[in-house]
């Protein structure tokens, strides 16, 4: 089965097309690289996949679940994480977690232990009683993912990520994404760092709305004859 | 004689958070410098205080002889700023924005269009439409063009590439290069290790401090690990199995290939990482040795402590 398969699904704001018939389809448990230039319509066929906003015509099924009859379903099921850290800084780590926890619907009984395991994966079980806003950048994006998965989603949807943080952490953050893939979530994650686009299983490259490019590193690689995801992309906006 | 001279510069925000340390080092004139770091390491900051919009705790900074401190209104009229957040006016047109700050600056748009030129060029266009309305790449293009409408001797960009595509990031630095004929000095920072290599020199930050500071070639040769890489089509079980590898290493995955730098006796440890691999059933190609990137050497700054 698919975690998530659009069909022909499109947006329109007044003339403008920002999402034009695109098709493609997540197995369970992939890494979906969902690339393309700074306003290709990335950000709003994320919107309408997470149920945050409703498709002009077409559909989507995610989770199962259909986009326009079932979003309150789609959004038990998805986790969502973006490029601006959305933790409240004022807020302890415990807290944040705790809040958005009960948010999901995460049974009180339940959540103190799933909180504190989560933590010690991260090796942040001694922050757990620091605000937020006085731990390192990377450690929040860190904690922000952790938050993102602590109900268990199917899928997660990650829009910049790593965005700004540093090559090391950057990397401790895509282990945690390999860590959550091998244990059946699916990802799809948008990201500028080209290197991190070959971490994917398959990738996407949008413009213009559409859907150009899709298939692993690899092929794509191959099909542009060129070595690199860096020249696959700069080849093909270019062209 | 140096364009910037920055001296044991620190800033602390209500005491606790110390957003710059100690920080010294001097920008050449007419040199491409670039502050290399991640977000949180004191990059905006330092800019704030370089830019007189900020008064660092202690420390002394000279801006082609002037002190940014006492002589902060003439330090103004030589330098240009490209903040790290959008900040024009949304409301005014293109055109508008431009001669807005021609006119602040006491300058005109003619005096100074050779400077601007292939910028503008490419936004004018636009000129009519708010600034509001322009895309992301368009809008640091605009942004750009009014830095550089009084003709500063010395230009400073916080982060004007984040979050942007790989195809607007080149085009950006193309204009750079551009800018730089007319002698103007650069200070550029980003968190895009790869956008290192395009500058004169760079400054590594990390957590308010300077690790390191030099040209990207010497970083390069200054590299104290053996580096080398292979391919393999399972980098997460070889992130795991990593844990327990008995050899003074660092490793990491690096795009498609995985890069790991050894600090023993190469003729030793590489048979023996062979054998690990193989002992551990990870399958992968090739182990080549290859020259750092600026990226490599961050990671070996960091991670060996090897900041000075």
């Amino acid at each position: 089965m698919y975690s998530i398969e659009a069909n022909q699904l499109t947006k329109q704001f007044g003339e403008f097309t920002a999402v034009d018939h695109i098709c493609f389809q997540v197995r369970e448990g992939e890494i979906f690289g969902f690339l393309g230039a700074n306003g290709a319509g990335k950000t709003t066929a994320i919107k309408m996949m997470s149920g945050l906003l409703l498709p002009t015509s077409g559909t989507a099924t995610i989770a199962g679940y259909d986009i326009l009859t079932q979003s309150k379903l789609i959004k038990k099921s998805i986790g969502y994480m973006s490029q601006k850290f959305s933790l409240y800084g004022d807020l302890t780590v415990f807290e944040n977690m705790q809040l958005f926890g009960t948010i999901y619907g995460i049974p009180r009984r339940e959540l103190k232990d799933r909180i504190m395991a989560s933590l010690r994966e991260l090796d942040m079980d001694k922050q757990a009683n620091t605000l937020v806003d006085s731990i390192p950048l990377g450690w929040k994006q860190k904690l922000a993912f952790a938050t993102a998965i602590l109900h268990r989603p199917k899928i997660v949807f990650l829009d910049e990520p790593t965005s700004g943080v540093d090559p090391i952490v950057r990397r401790e953050f895509w282990k945690l994404i390999y860590q959550a893939a091998s244990k059946g979530v699916t990802i799809l994650v948008t990201t500028h760092y080209m290197d991190e686009a070959e971490y994917c299983n398959r990738i996407s490259i949008m413009a213009e709305g559409q859907i150009k490019l899709i298939g692993t590193p690899e092929e794509l690689k191959q099909q542009m004859g060129v070595d690199t995801i860096n020249d696959v992309f700069v080849k093909f906006v270019k062209r | 004689m140096s364009a910037i001279c920055i001296e044991n510069v620190s800033k602390s925000y209500g005491g606790k958070v110390k957003a710059v340390r100690d920080v010294t080092f001097s920008v050449e004139e007419g040199e491409v410098f670039g502050l290399v770091g991640p977000d949180g390491a004191g990059k905006s900051t330092l800019f704030n205080i370089l830019t007189t919009l900020l008064l660092p705790d202690s420390g002394n900074i000279k801006m082609l002889g002037m002190d940014v401190i006492d002589d902060y209104k003439a330090v103004r009229q030589i330098i240009g700023y490209l903040p790290g957040t959008f900040s024009l006016y949304p409301d005014l047109s293109v055109q508008e924005n431009l001669d807005f700050f021609a006119v602040m600056y006491k300058s005109s748009i003619a005096e100074n269009m050779s400077i601007i030129e292939p910028i503008w060029k490419q936004i004018s266009p636009f000129k009519d439409r708010k600034a509001g309305k322009l895309s992301g790449g368009m809008k640091q293009k605009l942004a750009l063009c009014c830095a550089l409408i009084h003709c500063p001797k010395v230009l400073f960009l916080d982060e004007p590439t984040t979050g942007v595509d790989p195809v607007s990031r080149k085009e950006f630095w193309d204009i750079l290069k551009s800018i730089r004929k007319h002698g103007i000095t650069v200070v550029v920072s980003t968190p895009y290790m790869d956008e290192a290599t395009r500058c004169d020199r760079i400054a590594m930050i990390q957590e308010g401090k300077i690790i390191g500071i030099n040209t990207p070639a010497t970083f390069i040769e200054n590299f104290k690990g053996k580096l080398y890489t292979f391919k393999s089509e399972d980098i997460f079980s070889l992130l795991n199995a990593m844990e327990s590898c008995p050899l003074d290493c660092n490793y990491y995955p690096y795009g498609e290939h995985c890069h790991i730098a050894f600090y023993d006796d190469i003729a030793t440890a590489l048979p023996q990482f062979e054998k690990f691999l193989s002992d551990n059933n990870l399958q992968h190609d090739e182990i080549r040795a290859i020259a750092p990137s600026v990226e490599d050497c961050f990671i070996e700054i960091v991670q060996r402590d090897f900041s000075h």
